[in-house]
């Protein structure tokens, strides 16, 4: 055992020395092989009127941080059982990953997919990815009711995703439930947060408010960029 | 034939009477606009179901089961809650005075208050998304107390007793509390209202809305 410590030991040095780098559509961040807190690319104020700098600071720095704190605990518990060849502790921390990790993954690439209206915000998409909206939808504004239909249809906390079938090349339009990451047969083009914490301190139960005016501030040009 | 109309039953205190642990803002929302909206909802697929049930459209009453599921159960548990809880400082809201029976079976459980306290508390932080914990008595009134937690409006196994629920959802505390949501369970105790606690755990629950 002291030999497989001392190998996760080594692996722990070696991303260490490579500091941080971002990796994937998600933009993940990394520094000595744990996760880290993006950095948002506009201030906390830069989106309103439709999300409120107070929401946009509590949703990052204390919501989003906390998935990524404990994705790192829940990743350091894994590497514990996997070094003791604990399989059972390995099976219990999966819920633990997955919602973490996924509450990660998922405010990551939200946070990407959105831009204030001086950076584009609610522009619309072009290209291909327009083409494909407006050939499986009819129009922005078809595929826009459409989504916000399946936001309102969210019991609990969840989130509403425009995807990609990566074996058809078909988009659609999927719910996850609490913080389900987009994996697997789909890749996740457009997230929006429907967990109350996203809106309530400026909308509180007017969340078809919230759905409205977030598409003021879509950033279609990242949404373009992953498909 | 038509459903039966469910309306919103008045809180037995008023909307401040629960401060400083949850602001008149939160029950007035949580109550005239939460708790509303699931019974407008309830009423609506009670209703789809009675026009379905008469042209016996099958589809259509299995695709109305999960609305009547969620919103049904968002009725009952909300209507749990309000009567399990009571205004800091009255008579109910002391466990020993108050549900000397439950207190016994919460001592025998978990050796002693606190440690139930302690593994309730931990139960509610543990929960991943929306929902609901409760402590139950299974199987029917003063059988063996558990802790259990409920996803979204989940209710609580029909065969057991809800003694009280706190609910989890953001809705409850985030315009008080924001994501310090250990500091709302802290509180929620002294909020308890044990009395009823005790009443349920005695004679059990026969119809959560009619209490």
């Amino acid at each position: 055992m002291a030999a497989l410590l001392s190998t996760s030991a080594r692996v722990a040095l070696r991303s260490g020395a490579s500091a941080s780098f971002k990796t994937g559509a998600a933009g993940l961040t990394f520094a000595r092989g744990k996760a880290t807190l993006p950095d948002l690319s506009y201030d906390y104020g830069a989106l309103e009127p439709s999300i409120s700098g107070k929401i946009m600071e509590i949703h990052h720095k204390n919501h989003h941080n906390t998935y990524v704190t404990n994705y790192n605990n829940a990743i350091e518990q894994l590497q514990e059982a996997q070094a003791k060849g604990d399989i059972a502790a390995q099976i219990t921390l999966k819920p633990a990953i997955n919602f973490n990790g996924g509450g990660h993954l998922n405010h990551s690439l939200f946070w990407e997919n959105l831009a204030p209206k001086s950076a584009g915000g609610g522009e619309p998409p072009s290209g291909s990815l327009g083409q494909a909206i407006d050939s499986t939808y009819g129009s922005l504004d078809e595929f826009k009711n459409k989504f916000n239909t399946a936001l309102a249809g969210i019991q609990g906390s969840g989130w509403a995703w425009l995807v990609k079938d990566k074996q058809t090349g078909q988009i659609g339009i999927r719910t996850y439930a609490n913080q389900d990451p987009v994996v697997g047969q789909y890749q996740p083009l457009l997230g929006v947060d429907a967990w109350e914490h996203a809106y309530y301190l400026q909308y509180q139960n007017r969340k078809a408010e919230y759905f409205k005016a977030i598409w003021e501030v879509i950033n279609w040009k990242a949404v373009e960029k992953r498909f | 034939m038509s459903a039966q109309t469910h309306t919103l039953p008045p809180l037995p205190y008023a909307y401040d009477a629960l401060e400083p642990v949850i602001s008149k803002q939160i029950m007035e929302l949580h109550h005239q606009k939460h708790h509303q909206t699931y019974i407008n909802n309830l009423n609506a697929a009670l209703s789809a179901q009675v026009t379905a049930t008469q042209s016996n459209d099958v589809p259509t009453l299995i695709s109305l089961q999960q609305k009547i599921k969620f919103n049904g159960g968002g009725h009952i548990n909300h209507s749990l809650f309000w009567k399990n809880l009571t205004p800091p400082g009255t008579p109910g809201s002391d466990l020993a005075s108050a549900a000397p029976s439950l207190r016994e079976a919460i001592v025998s459980r978990w050796g002693s208050h606190e440690g139930f306290v302690k593994a309730f508390g931990t139960e509610l932080l543990g929960l991943q998304g929306s929902g609901w914990g409760w402590l139950v008595s299974k199987g029917g009134p003063k059988g063996r107390l558990d802790i259990v937690t409920t996803k979204d409006q989940d209710p609580v196994a029909a065969t057991d007793v809800p003694i009280f629920g706190v609910d989890m959802w953001e809705h409850a505390y985030y315009l008080q509390y924001l994501n310090n949501k250990a500091s709302y369970v802290e509180g929620i105790w002294k909020i308890i209202n044990w009395a009823e606690a005790e009443k349920r755990y005695t004679a059990g629950v026969e119809n959560p809305l009619k209490l």
